[in-house]
Parts: structure tokens; sequence; C-alpha cells
């Protein structure tokens, strides 16, 4: 059986006749919801879906939002929606399925990543936190950063090293990490932009139960594969409308400021104004080509191409500001729970953008993966491959 | 307003599969360059099958003009093919005669022009952008016009031009056979091989009004536009080509004891020009989408000249220097493909005016 809009939008009406928006608990409205398959609904029958096709979510999203029901804030759980779920969905275990899938998608327990390490960024396989199996459970030591809310989140996902006598990348597992353990110590990490949008977590002694283990011993690096996959789909599939984003604040300060405009400035503009059009369309047709089950590898192309404008944007839009250009909005030191860009200053979006070239990919290692696996040109050569991962220089 | 649609059908594949194989088969870089140096520089025959026995300039033409009744999509899948071969065709004076004579309504010389029997151009200077001001430098007395008009694209070709000039009523598009007494054609050295162009000199040659005032303003920016977004297209698919060339190019040439395309610094100039034509591709079908649905044409081709003939011009030029000292030389075609990218670049308008026509589209002021 597959399910059309049609009937999405006729079980999303039942529902609606059963639980009053405007008078049932949020939570209980919530918890509903996902019992009904409603939550997402590509995912199968029980676990908060109906094994529909993915690209009709927004049906269902859509007419939720028309009856004024309460969302399941996903702007707080970005990590548990986009990695975490379909990453235990797909390499779980039913018990695991079961146990995190409702309480992650109601946003009753939000979710961290522990992949990044200070010796591991875009070489991520070479991470050295251990996992020593001791027993029924692992014990696991050493630090993670650049962890986005892990101040808030209940659980995390993470990779450990659990044998360094393998190469890097065969010796490493993937774990459901408690981070209310006493073992896991959560520092704010103060930013370039003032505040701390993520943090560094220290790992002593954490004890994992071999049951919050996903995938075999060994197979984290194809899990968190897996789960990197999504977070790329989720940063490529975005689609802003015209002048969404960057281009828009720096179009509506040359709205508001005749005074400062300029000859060349106006030209600079322009071409910012063309290239984030082109990318938003480009955005759109990678969308398109979802939609019709070929997804193209225009993904990487936006991530490139957006990181770049983004920071070329905000750079300009300081130099149009002139003196405006030299101060700043605040610098409190506060843990926002997610990044707003367009909320802030021109000076914060300046120093913010700069990660958009570091964050879900550097570019440079995008462009390796565009020369290599779109262009098929020779890949890097690799000499860290096939040794032992402790006998690698670090 | 609705998404344009950025993809392309089956039914387009399917045509840029046909001509793609056309092409490869009458039109490889060795005869394309043979042709450059004769004393025919298009192969006329080629554009017969193309024009004639495909269909192709028939695809603009509604059915109750005598065409296709297609659209500016699947014109663009051919504009594209044209561009990856620089084949030396009069395919962009097609395009402007055609879009101008549609605007017209033009019933005589309409359906020989889709049926590839004759030939025809519009007397505009090729460097002119869609937004231009209505051209002044033919004047016409009753039926009689005299001026001239430089930079005619495929004009030494046509059997008709279309005129744009100002009689007693203002603006106006007069029809010309270029067998006429009082028309000369002077052909101009090209940088761009395989795209000619030249002078046309009217002393009292009989022209047959189409249109006047606002209608002929409208229908010369029409074909203006038409041709512009059409050549966002062509853009893509030269530049598609060079990066394909290079790519392969990359794969099979040793230095230092490895394939180049090992090296990152080559890698990385790959990629981002991969990236540059992923995002032409979207602007010019966005392009191609609106010229078919007629929505926000003018903005659309702004931005698609904007950034594709810029695009195209980065890629001929990536393509010649990955190539290393064979690009320099005539014993490959790289030179073929950097004079039409830098030509082409000219063509309606440099990226600058397009970005100050946005400017004006998008309601972002000049100074």
């Amino acid at each position: 059986m597959t399910v059309d809009a049609a009937e999405l939008r006729g079980r999303v009406e039942e529902f609606l006749a059963a639980h009053d928006p405007q008078r049932t608990d949020r939570l209980e409205f919530l918890r509903a919801r996902f019992d009904a398959g409603l939550a997402w609904v590509h995912f199968p029958v029980g676990l908060g879906g109906l094994g529909a096709a993915r690209e009709l979510q927004p049906v269902v999203d859509e007419a939720f939002a028309e009856a004024g029901a309460p969302d399941n804030q996903p702007q707080l759980n970005v990590i548990g929606l986009g990695m975490a779920a379909p990453t235990i969905l797909r390499f779980g275990t039913d018990e695991q399925r079961q146990r995190y899938l409702r309480p992650l998608w109601t946003g009753e327990e939000t979710w961290c990543q522990l992949f990044s390490e200070p010796g591991a960024g875009s070489d991520l396989a070479a991470l050295s936190t251990r996992a020593v199996r001791d027993g029924s459970d692992w014990v696991v030591d050493g630090q993670k950063v650049w962890t986005s809310l892990a101040h808030r989140a209940r659980w995390a996902i993470l990779v450990a090293r659990s044998d360094p006598d393998l190469p890097k990348h065969k010796g490493l597992t993937y774990f459901i990490c408690d981070m209310t353990d006493p073992g896991v110590e959560v520092r704010p990490l103060r930013q370039i932009t003032g505040e701390a949008e993520f943090n560094e977590v220290f790992l002593t002694g954490v004890r994992i139960p071999d049951s919050q283990r996903i995938g075999e011993v060994g197979q984290g690096w194809q899990v968190a594969m897996g789960t990197l996959m999504n977070e790329r789909v989720a940063i490529g599939g975005r689609t802003p409308p015209r002048e969404g984003g960057m281009i828009g604040e720096a179009a509506e300060a040359w709205r508001a400021h005749p005074e400062k405009r300029t000859p060349a400035l106006h030209d600079r503009l322009l071409t910012l104004w063309v290239a984030a059009e082109a990318t938003r369309l480009t955005s759109i047709r990678l969308r398109q080509q979802l939609a019709i089950g070929e997804p193209g590898p225009e993904g990487s192309a936006v991530k490139v191409a957006f990181a770049e404008q983004n920071q070329a944007i905000t750079g300009f839009e300081l130099e149009f500001l002139g003196e405006d250009g030299l101060t700043y909005d605040d610098w409190t030191f506060r843990q926002p729970d997610y990044a707003s860009l367009t909320k802030r200053g021109a000076g914060f979006r300046y120093l913010r953008a700069k990660g958009n070239s570091i964050e879900g990919g550097t570019t440079e290692i995008l462009r390796n993966v565009i020369a290599e696996r779109v262009l098929g040109l020779p890949p890097e050569i690799r000499t860290d491959k096939d040794r032992p991962w402790k006998e690698l220089p670090r | 307003m609705s998404a344009p649609d950025l993809l392309y059908t089956e039914l387009e594949e399917d045509l840029r599969a046909t001509v793609r194989r056309l092409l490869r088969e009458r039109c490889d870089w060795t005869a394309v360059l043979a042709r450059c140096e004769s004393e025919e520089p298009y192969d006329l025959d080629l554009w017969r099958t193309l024009a004639g026995e495909l269909g192709l300039a028939a695809l603009l033409v509604p059915e109750d003009l005598g065409g296709a009744g297609a659209s500016a999509r699947e014109l663009a899948v051919v504009a594209e093919e044209v561009g990856r071969a620089v084949a030396p065709v009069p395919f962009l004076g097609n395009v402007l005669v055609t879009a101008a004579l549609v605007a017209c309504a033009e019933r005589e010389v309409l359906p020989q022009l889709a049926d590839g029997s004759r030939i025809g151009t519009l007397a505009v200077g090729l460097t002119t952008a869609p937004h231009a001001a209505f051209p002044r430098s033919v004047k016409a007395d009753g039926t009689s016009l005299t001026g001239t008009v430089s930079a005619v694209v495929d004009l030494e070709v046509a059997d008709h031009v279309v005129v744009p000039a100002v009689d007693g009523d203002g603006a106006a598009l007069y029809l010309v056979d270029t067998a006429a007494s009082g028309v000369t054609r002077t052909p101009t050295t090209p940088l761009d091989l395989t795209r000619r162009f030249g002078t046309l000199e009217l002393a009292g040659a009989v022209g047959k009004r189409l249109a006047s005032g606002a209608d002929a303003e409208r229908a010369l920016r029409r074909a203006l536009l038409t041709a512009a977004g059409l050549l966002a297209s062509e853009q893509v698919g030269l530049a598609q080509h060079c990066l394909d060339s290079t790519v392969d190019y990359a794969k099979t040439r040793y230095q230092f004891g490895r394939q180049i395309g090992s090296f990152q610094a080559v890698k990385h100039r790959l990629a981002d020009l991969w990236v540059e034509v992923s995002t032409g591709r979207a602007v010019a079908r966005n392009a191609a989408d609106a010229l078919a649905q007629d929505t926000e044409v003018d903005l659309a081709v702004a931005l698609a000249q904007a950034h594709c003939s810029d695009l195209v011009v980065l890629a001929a030029e990536e393509h010649l220097q990955l190539h290393g000292g064979i690009g320099m030389t005539w014993e490959h075609p790289a030179h073929l493909y950097l004079g039409r990218a830098k030509s082409s670049q000219l063509t309606f308008g440099i990226a600058e005016t397009h970005r100050q026509r946005i400017g004006e589209l998008a309601d972002l002021p000049t100074p």
C-alpha cells in the first residue's frame, strides 16, 4: 500500500478532529501525532511514519501548520532529526528504534553529535577518543570539540576508537552516549563572534552499555558516513526565497542608505546578487532532481558556492556601511540554541560566515570530493590508509 | 508565482541525443577548423539538415504560423549542443529573426525560414543588450531604407534581414531581401572564426514594413531577449565541453610520473569550474523556462547573461591553461572555443551591462 497526498490530507484532518490543537496539551498532541504515523511520513509504521514517499512530508507539515498545531521546534533538535534519527532507523536495533525515536521527534529529548576532535576535523577517521570493552559496557575517554547543542542535549551520537591496532577507518565503533553521565563534561567554547554556539566535551571514564552501540564493532566509519550523508543533504536541500539569507541583508542596507552608494560598490553588490540568485536556482534544481528520485551532485556545488558568497557578501556589507561597519552589536558571552544570522548586526554576520567554508565539510575537502567522485579524477595519495592507527604520526 | 522547471524533459533529452549524434558525425573540430579558413566558413548543408530535416528552425514558430509550436526550452537544448560543438551554422541569426517575425505574426518569409530553405538575420549590432534603446542608424522613407548597421550576425549567408529603422511614425521593423538593389554586405574579420558577422549598408533599399511604434519596439526587444536567453544555454554547452575535455585530458596527461589530474592544484580548479557550470546550467534553464512561460523574462535573461557570459570565458580559459602548451597551438581546438567564448561574452552586452539592468529590475538603484 502506498500513501498518496490526498490520503495524507485525509488522515491529518481525521487526526485534528480527534485532537483539537487548541485544547490538547502540546506534548500529548505531538506524541499522538507520532503514534498516528504523521511525524515523518517516510518512516515505517509504528516508528512515527506511514512508509510514504519522502517528498510528501510538506503536505503533512503544511496541513498541521494551517490548523495552528504546535510543531516539534525542529530548529532546536537539528542533529537529532537530521542525523541521529536516520542513523538509528538504518543501523539501530528494534529496541533502540523503539526507545529513542519517539522522544527525539517530539523534542522531549534533544541530541548532539560527538564526532570531531581537536586532532581530527576534516580527517575525522584519525580521531583518538578510546572505547575499551569492559564486560557488558564500554569505557570511553577522550575529548570532542565543535559540539553544537551539547549543553542542551540528552543524548549524543558518538564515534570512538575501539581498536588502535587496525587502520584508522577500521577500528571505529558508533555509540549512543548519555550526556547526563557524570563522566561527561560540557564546556562552552567561545567563538570569534563572542558567543558560544558550540562546546568542547570531555569524556572521562564514561560507561556506555553495549546495548547502546549502533552497528557492529569496527563498523563505526560506515555508520558515521551514513550520518554525514544526511547532514550534507540537509544543508544542500534548503531553498531560501529570492534575497533570502545574507544577500537580503546587503540589499536592504543598500536601499536604506542612498548616501553611502558608489558606482563601484553598486557593481559589486549586483555581482553578489547575481551569484546568490544563481546559487538559489541551483538549489531549486537540486530539489527538483531529488523529487524525481535522481539526486544530483549539485548539493556540493551549493555548499561551496554558498560559503564563498556569504563571506563575500558580509564583507561587502561592512565596507558599504563605512563608519557603522566598524561597530559590533553585542559581545555578550551567551549560548544560543542555534545560529541566527539574520537577526544580528552586520559585524556578527561577517564573523560567523567565516565558519561556512569550514563547517559541514571544508571547501577544500568538498573540492576533492567533487574532483574525485563527480569528475572521476585520481584520488589524493594516501600514506595512512593501510597502516595501524597507532603508528600514524600525530 | 510557481517555481521554474529547471530540469530537462525526456523529450528534450531525446532531442539533445539526436542533435549531438548529428554534430558528432558532421562537425568534429577538425572539420570546423578546416572550414574556418575556407571560402565557405558556414556549413550550410549541416544547417539545412538541422533546420529542415530535424525541424529545429521551426521550434520557436507557433503552429498557426507554420511552425512546430515548441518553446525556448527545447531550443535551449539545441543551443547547448551548438555551443558544445562550436558548430559553424547560422543559429543565432536564425533565433533573432525568427523571434522578431513571430512577434510580428509574419506569414510569408517565416515558413521558409522555419523549413530551412532560406536563411535570415536581424540587423542589430551583435553587442546590443536587450534593454538598449531602439536603434536609430537606419532611416525609412516610405519603403526606402537608408543607413548602416555594423556587427550583424550571420549576415553573409542571410537571404532576408529584419531591419529596425526610424520612419515618420517613429520606430519600425522592415523586412529586406538581401538580393535587392541598394543592399551591400561587407564581412568583418572575426575573433570568433566559427560565427561570422558583417556590416549592412542600405542605400535606398526596398523594405516591407512589418510593425511600427510600440509593436516594433516590443518585437525587437522580444527577439533580443529570446536570443540572449538562448545564448546562455549555448554558453553552458560550450563551458560543459571545455570542462569535460579538460577532465579527460587531466586523466591521461602524465607529468612528474603522475596524471596531472591527481594534483590538487588542478583538481581544485576543475572542481571550481564544475561548480560554476552547475550554477550556470540552473540560471540558463531558468531563462529558457521564463521565455517559455513568459514570466519574469527580463530578469531571468539578465541574470543568465550576467552569470553565463563570464562563465563561458572562465571555462574556455581554464580549458586552454590546463591543456598546457598544446592549448596554445592551432593543432588543438582550444582556440576555437576561446574565440567563441570571448565573443559570446560581448554578445548582447557584457555581464556588467546585465547587472546594471538587474539593479533596475530588483530595486537596487544606482548611486
